[in-house]
């Protein structure tokens, strides 16, 4: 690693002027990501702002019809939260499949959007449930919010806060995992909302997308069958050693067939 | 930088640098050498320690995250010199080869069962993901966490 200065500001006032007054500083968060970024050498920021003394960041709560979590609730608490697996399991299930048990009990929601891997599995959530993400400047829907490889749309400065997840009627997020990382080959989330039917799909391509095709097939009716012949564009999808472009366009269709039939179960 | 935490059970003071890992702090500050560094990319586990209570792959925290907290390394198992009933069902079920991977094996087995007392076969090899032991030993791995559960359980 190189070397870099460490700040634990308490409060998002504090990390808000470290961040404006430092050339290049990056905000740690459950660092399971920027750790490894940094000990490869791939970073190389001045400072490391740590937002672990700002209080209320990691809180989770239902707010009427929508779960609020924190930007740095870690994976291992939004898994266990009684109020999450009562209002939205599917989100539970997810957190609970993120990563390994060690990586669960560091990562959090706000570093996982924020970095946007492309084959991270919160993306496929908070697009597939249509939430808001919060920041210490303003409200940002789902749907503006992942702009494309590792990008977002927060401005310099900004930091999220918190996520709000409207609760749906059902949903169910089902993933294909690289055996060896854990991480979303493929990965759909399919929700039935109260403001339409919504597939949210990563892994598959450089960015979490909707799947159009799916969220019109399973408006006229919410079942697996109506995902039969659902016929996917490879064109555009991430081709790796680990999967063909044309192959992920196969896994999207089989997962999401696979998270209706879980969703209705 | 100075930062104090608790480490097997002891208040420690630690002149640190800012990039200096958890894993570096315990071995190369504290002279903890029983928390193996293996892969050294986060993948296996072999670093697991206790931070407030939680498994974490302490190559992957700087030592400055865990100021003030409560770290448990290998070495803060055994109390007045009788193994942790964990490490003793290593010890007996042979769960290990080398044996590199196993202070790993052994602080992520007492996470888990510290919240899933009585763990299924399969909810131990789901909860394993995070260790890799390359001697492919699982098998007594795996018998040495269902007896170590069981003795803690009795315990």
């Amino acid at each position: 690693m190189y070397s870099f200065a460490y700040h634990c500001p308490a409060s998002l006032a504090d990390a808000k002027a470290l961040l404006g007054r430092i050339e290049e500083a990056r905000l740690l968060a459950g660092g399971q990501t920027l750790i490894p970024t940094l000990k490869q050498r791939l970073a190389s920021p001045d400072a490391v702002i740590d937002l672990k003394g700002i209080g209320g960041l990691a809180a989770i709560e239902r707010r009427g019809d929508a779960l609020a979590i924190g930007a740095l609730a870690k994976h291992a608490a939004v898994a266990a939260s009684p109020v999450v697996r009562q209002a939205i399991p599917a989100l539970a299930g997810l957190a609970d499949g993120i990563g390994d048990p060690q990586v669960r009990n560091r990562g959090t929601l706000g570093g996982s959007i924020v970095n946007n891997d492309p084959a991270a599995d919160y993306p496929a959530a908070v697009l597939g449930l249509g939430a808001t993400v919060h920041t210490s400047e303003r409200a940002i829907p789902a749907d503006g919010f992942f702009t494309g490889l590792f990008e977002t749309d927060l401005e310099p400065g900004e930091i999220v806060t918190s996520v709000s997840f409207p609760i749906p009627h059902r949903a169910a997020y089902v993933k294909f995992p690289n055996p060896a990382s854990r991480y979303a080959m493929v990965g759909v989330f399919v929700a039935e909302t109260s403001s339409g039917i919504r597939v949210a799909v990563t892994g598959a391509g450089p960015c979490v997308f909707r799947l159009a095709a799916a969220e019109q097939a399973l408006a006229r009716s919410f079942a697996p069958a109506s995902l039969d012949g659902l016929r996917v564009d490879s064109q555009g999808l991430s081709s790796d050693i680990h999967a063909g472009a044309a192959y992920r366009a196969h896994l999207v269709a089989v997962m999401a067939r696979r998270a209706v039939l879980q969703a209705l179960g | 930088m100075d930062i104090t935490l608790a480490v097997n059970g002891r208040q420690v003071t630690a002149s640190i640098e800012a990039n200096t890992l958890l894993s570096a702090l315990l071995r190369e500050g504290l002279a903890l050498t029983g928390t193996h560094v293996a892969c050294d990319t986060s993948q296996c586990g072999a670093c697991t320690v206790l931070v407030d209570g939680a498994s974490v792959k302490s190559c992957t925290l700087l030592a400055a995250e865990a100021a003030g907290a409560t770290v448990v390394t290998i070495e803060g198992l055994a109390a007045d010199g009788a193994l942790h009933p964990m490490q003793q069902a290593f010890h007996d079920e042979h769960g290990l080869q080398c044996g590199f991977c196993t202070p790993g094996m052994v602080m992520s087995a007492v996470d888990l069962v510290a919240g899933n007392p009585d763990p299924s076969e399969a909810e131990i090899r789901a909860w394993l993901k995070g260790n890799i032991c390359r001697c492919t030993g699982y098998q007594n791995i795996v018998k040495a966490i269902c007896a170590g559960a069981a003795a803690l359980r009795s315990a």
